[in-house]
């Protein structure tokens, strides 16, 4: 019994290694965590898909997710994301033509006191404006975004106003 | 485990603690000067680690030896990066919002040429050379640190520290009891869960206690969903063990061998930390140190679920199901994990367990109010001066929390409008609530909850129309859709409220909205569903005239709802050109250095334009 129990406990920390290792859990991959815990595949997608961390489709390069956190909201996170649907040419939940950005949305990273904020794969932007955003995904891909505002590598944020 | 073995323990502990002491005292006093970083996620997401490298550059350059430790946060996040330097000689020295360069200059200036540059507090006793104590700055002075003593002070990968701190001091104490002597003394402290809900904790335990099982789990809820608050966040990363010892307090008082703790998998540092103090507990031998105590512990992260927070829909996800909750009772006292009896509690109750157990139910007791006992963490967030995270004594004021905590709204020309507390399943306050205790009932009583500790402070220009459907569309979204009233009735709020932000709407959608509260209040299967109405039903009770101006006057006062509100320019434009270029539909046309033009027929009123403006000459206006 206690085997039995403990199998099927494996299933959410198996999808995750997959999701992590791969950026998505694919029908392939659902199968072989279905044989390897005697389960259903149909069990194995019933669960995932219950799950917002499981994605089903390949993932882009980078991956830029907008904090729309209530925090972030308040913040103006939703205007960040309107500057990135721009730049990016695409909407939340979609993946740029040539497969450079992900853009998603997400509700809290925890980091509420420097809202608004956006990650940039692993790293955490705070206090972000447009242009600063701008110039993370410039760094991030040899993006087509194009420049944005002043050309200044600093954030005209940081000698202008507040 | 035999008599001999277990004085071998209490001997090979107090040897442990000794050696953790002296290099503790040798970091706070030795000769060698210590660097220590707030490097926190929210710290590494202002710019930490560049900082840490600046200083680790500077140091080898000007050749000096010190110490850079990584800490945790201290709680005024919009200090951040937060640099302390404590130089022998000196009491340690407090530099704010720190950059690479700053850091450098500080670095150079105070170990390499012996001058301070001028911090802004300092952690000493007495008074310093003009410079103010830090934990005497505005935002520090009327906080109480109990459950966060140690965030900020210790570095939290390090076991001696805590240890140094008088870690574990608490379990020692607890475990010499006999569980119903511990639950007692738990009872009398009068700590209510800070989860959300503030059930009584010794409660909880006793009716744990006194089921008879072979087999009982303990669980640490970390999966703090409520978005904006990260009280649970902070104190995981900054201080894993005080919530490994706590959750060893409550196991040992309900008879649980087994312990998991559920942390959402958005916190990769809290999970990296906690599984590190699990190590190190667990090599000092502290799950097995008693005859009668036997731990072992995992962790199991998130998966994305709001819902998964629910006691019972988190006992699903372990067990690696879908996360829907299910009716209680039985409650997961009685059948939890696997059937078995299980105790759930929040981060942050069993982060403040090994305080009372250390200094004793009644100096706990002593602190709060007169039913909402001792201490309470809150993200104080939104449009507020000084956010961060803060702790305070149950009973302390709105006012005192946003005001002389927070210093007030962030921009003195657009003055305070509410506040939401309890995140997605609280509500809306007024101003005319600032001056009330915070504690369970006053909130209870004002229409909101105590919730987790979120604190979001609300200026002129927050629309709660917005808010209310901000707050329905996350509930609909993460609603695991079991029970129709909260699948439906969530879905048919956010459709109500779109309505009245786009101005087709009529008075009578405020009635429904509140007959339909009553509905899901009434009708949910768990607190989702049940609470998830509040932040509607208070921005109708204490704003009902905003609503009515949207339906009736098709008027945003705030300046959000979109189809009331057009974009200019005013003469305030130097001609920058920074908006014309960030515009995503290119409604911006101007010659360089005049005044630009926004073409409203183009304009998709994102609001991106006014974020960028330096000279703030964008503005938004509604009838
Ligand atoms: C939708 C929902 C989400 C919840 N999220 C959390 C959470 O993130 N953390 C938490 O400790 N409790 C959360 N709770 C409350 C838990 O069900 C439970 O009451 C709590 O963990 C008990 O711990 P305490 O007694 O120490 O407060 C949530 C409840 C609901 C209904
Ligand atoms: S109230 Fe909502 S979240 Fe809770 S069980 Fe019902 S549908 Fe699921
Ligand atoms: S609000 Fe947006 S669309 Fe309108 S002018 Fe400004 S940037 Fe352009
Ligand atoms: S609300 Fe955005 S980080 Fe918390
Ligand atoms: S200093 Fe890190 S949460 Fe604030």
């Amino acid at each position: 019994m206690e085997t039995v129990t403990n199998n099927r406990e494996q299933l959410i920390p198996l999808l995750q290694q997959v999701q992590r290792r791969e950026g998505y859990v694919s029908h392939e991959a659902a199968t072989r965590i279905a044989d390897q815990l005697k389960i259903a595949e149909s069990e194995v997608f019933g669960v995932a898909s219950f799950y917002a961390q499981f994605k089903f489709y390949p993932p882009g390069k980078n991956a830029v997710r907008v904090c729309l956190g209530t925090a972030c909201h308040v913040r103006g996170g939703q205007v960040l994301l309107s500057a990135l649907e721009r730049d990016l040419g695409i909407g939340p939940g979609q993946t740029t033509k040539d497969r450079q950005f992900d853009l998603d949305r997400v509700a809290c990273l925890g980091c509420c006191a420097l809202a608004p904020v956006v990650t940039v794969n692993d790293e955490i932007l705070g206090q972000v404006n447009p242009n600063k955003l701008s110039a993370a995904i410039r760094r991030a891909g040899k993006s087509k975004a194009p420049a944005r505002g002043d050309e200044r590598e600093s954030d005209p944020a940081e000698d202008g106003k507040e | 485990m035999n008599s001999a073995e277990l004085a071998e323990f209490r001997q090979s502990f107090s040897g442990k603690k000794a050696q953790a002491s002296k290099r503790w005292d040798d970091l706070n006093t030795g000769s060698t000067p210590v660097v220590y970083v707030g490097a926190g996620s929210c710290g590494r997401a202002a710019g930490a680690m560049d900082v840490i490298a600046s200083v680790e550059k500077t140091t080898e350059r000007i050749k000096v030896k010190a110490r850079v430790l990584q800490v945790g946060c201290i709680g005024p996040c919009y200090l951040e990066p937060l640099m302390d330097i404590r130089k022998p000689g000196l009491p340690r020295l407090s530099y704010a919002n720190v950059t690479a360069k700053k850091a450098a200059e500080i670095v150079e200036a105070l170990l390499g040429r012996g001058e301070m540059l001028k911090p802004v507090g300092h952690f000493g006793e007495q008074a310093f050379d003009g410079i103010e104590r830090f934990f005497d700055l505005p935002m520090m002075k009327p906080q109480v640190r109990v459950v966060l003593r140690n965030c900020g002070i210790i570095d939290p990968e390090d076991m001696d520290h805590y240890l140094a701190r008088d870690g574990y001091e608490g379990f020692l104490k607890a475990v010499a009891m006999q569980p119903d002597q511990l639950i007692q003394e738990v009872e009398a402290s009068g700590i209510r869960g800070r989860g959300g809900a503030g059930f009584p904790t010794g409660r909880k335990w006793r009716t744990c206690y006194e089921q008879k099982a072979e087999q009982k789990y303990m669980i640490c809820n970390a999966d703090e969903g409520d978005p904006g608050a990260f009280m649970n966040r902070s104190l995981l990363e900054g201080d894993p063990h005080a919530v490994l010892e706590g959750m060893m307090i409550a196991a040992h008082a309900i008879g649980a061998s087994r312990g998991y703790i559920y942390c959402r998998s958005e916190y990769p540092l809290a999970i990296k930390r906690l599984n590190q103090a699990i190590a190190d507990a667990r090599s000092l031998g502290l799950f097995r140190c008693f005859p009668n105590f036997e731990f072992e512990v995992k962790i199991k992260e998130g998966a994305g679920a709001f819902v998964c927070g629910e006691e019972t829909a988190l006992i699903a996800s372990i067990e690696g199901k879908r996360g829907s909750p299910r009716p209680r009772p039985p409650y997961p006292a009685v059948e939890g994990l696997y059937g078995k009896p299980t105790v759930i509690n929040n981060v942050e109750t069993l982060g403040t367990l090994p305080n009372i157990l250390r200094n004793g139910a009644s100096w706990y007791a002593g602190h709060g109010a007169e039913k909402s006992k001792g201490t309470k963490t809150f993200s104080l967030v939104g449009k507020v001066k000084r956010t961060g995270l803060i702790e305070v004594p149950l009973g302390t004021t709105l006012r005192k929390v946003i005001f002389d905590i927070g210093g007030g709204p962030i921009n003195d020309a657009k003055p305070f409008k509410a506040v939401q507390t309890g995140g997605p399943s609280g509500g809306c306050l007024p101003e005319a609530y600032l001056d009330k205790p915070i504690d369970y009932e006053n909130l209870a009583a004002a229409g909101s909850i105590m919730g987790s500790g979120g604190l979001i402070v609300m200026d002129q220009e927050t629309c709660v129309v917005d808010i209310a459907a901000y707050f329905l569309d996350f509930t609909q979204k993460e609603s695991c859709g079991k029970c129709t009233p909260c699948r439906v009735g969530t879905r048919v709020m956010v459709d109500i409220l779109e309505r009245i932000k786009k101005g087709d709407a009529d008075e009578d959608d405020l009635d429904k909205l509140e007959r339909l509260g009553e509905t899901m209040s009434k009708g949910s299967l768990c607190a989702l569903g049940k609470s998830a109405p509040n932040p509607v039903k208070t921005t109708i009770r204490y704003f009902r005239d905003e609503y009515l101006e949207h339906i009736r006057d098709r008027r945003c006062r705030s300046g959000v709802c979109k189809e009331f509100i057009t974009f200019t320019i005013n003469a305030q434009c130097t001609g920058c050109a920074v908006c014309l270029r960030a515009c995503p539909s290119n409604a911006i046309t101007g010659l360089k250095k005049e005044q630009h033009v926004i073409d409203t027929a183009k304009c998709i009123k994102c609001g991106v334009c006014r974020s960028v403006c330096q000279f703030d000459a964008v503005e938004v206006k509604s009838p």
